[in-house]
């Protein structure tokens, strides 16, 4: 039974990772609603650059994104240094940029789910209740937003799920600090580094693969219920 | 009271209407498909907005293209029903009933929800979900909601044309009884003339986008007949 006990290190990357990942679908939410929206919706002169952009951590190498990060909100980066004078706030090798490596590599993934519950909204719909004497706002608020539910909750879920797993951007914004930085991924990764590590990688492996059935599970259970409300 | 002078041009589609509407009755806007019946009720009721013209109900202005005023749909009280009846699929039939009359002061309503309900015949279905609505069903519900808003005119876009031949009888006596019993004025869109016999008062005629005839029903029928 002493195999299945987490070592501080192990059961630090485990909390950690939750923690970040909590905090970069959180604070990516709202913004990836809102650009869900903006992208299916409107119409202006970018707009394709604008899609690019947000797709492009898809894309690109994690290091390369993780790289990018540090040059603009490292220390002496060009947004890392008005933060630190102006606020005091440091990111680089913190939790914090933990985060918004996860935040960055896992919002194309909220956007295009997001996206897609945006579009499946009849806009019929949202004439109906204009004609019934709801503005604007609350027509978002009534009747959008609630049948939207699907698509942001698979959208947090997956990113959830991203940032759980996130690696190369991590470790190369923020580096492999034990119980600052070193989420389960790092942990795993310096655990297979050192020799008799194989015990603790086992553990931090059989933990990741719980944690990624339980949001399968989680998601596909809410996805029912829904279709089942749906139904009356 | 409804005025309506509306242009706007769409592709190849050319819309120059004028007509007026009585206070009372029912009036229906007749005319094949593709003439642009649809297009005049989502001006009337704000969700298109016409090149050029006045809109003007009850002596309020909707739309004056030379004033600049283009009154939001949520500020016209035109009840809608559309041809698809649109409920919303994940509130109750009652919550879709009251979802409009909830937004309006009391002073404001005069239509009320048991009086409307009976008429309807939807009280067994107040707690289930569109989903387990037949079309009939979902057609008189949308009739609920519009009406509870209290509006001054209800326009109905072909509210009959998804549905079967039994649903169509059962539902259009409740249209006429609508009229008499809660006094707003309908306007009725079809290209069905069987429907507009039974229903219209008053009767616009459209052609490609131009008003061809208008006026009491009964004075235009016999040029009607000789239509093909």
């Amino acid at each position: 039974m002493g195999f299945f006990r987490l070592t501080p290190l192990e059961w630090e990357a485990f909390k950690l990772s939750l923690w970040v990942a909590f905090w970069a679908v959180s604070a990516s939410l709202p913004i990836g609603i809102f650009t869900a929206w903006v992208l299916s919706r409107c119409r202006f002169p970018g707009k394709g650059v604008l899609d690019g952009l947000i797709h492009l951590p898809l894309v690109l190498p994690p290091v390369v994104t993780g790289y990018l990060l540090l040059i603009l909100f490292g220390r002496k980066g060009i947004v890392g240094k008005f933060l630190y004078d102006t606020l005091g706030i440091t990111i680089a090798f913190t939790w914090k940029g933990a985060a918004l490596a996860s935040a960055v590599m896992a919002f194309p993934l909220l956007v295009r789910a997001v996206r897609l519950s945006v579009d499946a909204v009849d806009q019929g719909l949202e004439d109906a209740a204009r004609t019934l004497g709801a503005g604007r706002p609350r027509v978002f608020f009534t009747i959008n937003l609630p049948l939207m539910v699907p698509g942001i909750i698979t959208g947090i879920i997956l990113a959830f799920a991203r940032s759980l797993g996130e690696f190369g951007a991590t470790i190369t914004f923020v580096s492999n600090i034990q119980g600052e930085t070193q989420t389960l991924p790092l942990a795993l990764y310096s655990l297979t580094q050192v020799p008799n590590g194989e015990g603790g990688a086992l553990r931090l492996c059989a933990i990741a693969v719980i944690l990624a059935m339980a949001a399968l599970l989680i998601s596909e259970w809410m996805s029912r219920r829904f279709a089942a409300y749906m139904k009356g | 009271m409804l005025e309506v002078q509306v242009r706007r041009k769409q592709g190849n589609f050319t819309m120059d209407a004028a007509f007026s509407a009585e206070e009372s009755g029912i009036t229906a806007l007749f005319g094949p498909s593709g003439a642009g019946k649809t297009s005049i009720v989502n001006m009337v009721a704000g969700l298109t907005r016409p090149d050029e013209g006045r809109i003007v109900m009850n002596g309020r202005c909707l739309f004056d293209s030379a004033r600049g005023i283009n009154e939001p749909p949520e500020k016209r009280r035109v009840g809608y029903i559309f041809q698809d009846a649109r409920l919303f699929p994940h509130l109750s039939v009652r919550a879709n009933l009251t979802y409009g009359m909830r937004l309006l002061p009391e002073s404001e309503r005069y239509v009320d929800f048991e009086p409307v309900v009976q008429l309807l015949g939807i009280e067994q279905l107040l707690d289930r979900r569109p989903a387990r609505l037949s079309g009939g069903e979902k057609q008189r519900v949308a009739i609920g909601r519009a009406l509870l808003c209290s509006p001054s005119l209800l326009l109905m876009d072909e509210p009959l044309a998804s549905l079967d031949d039994s649903r169509k009888s059962e539902i259009l006596p409740f249209i006429r009884r609508l009229c008499v019993e809660f006094s707003t004025p309908i306007m009725y869109v079809s290209h069905i003339m069987e429907e507009i016999e039974r229903l219209a008062h008053h009767l616009v005629f459209l052609e490609n986008g131009r008003v061809v005839a208008s006026g009491r029903f009964d004075e235009l029928k016999t040029m009607l007949r000789g239509m093909p």
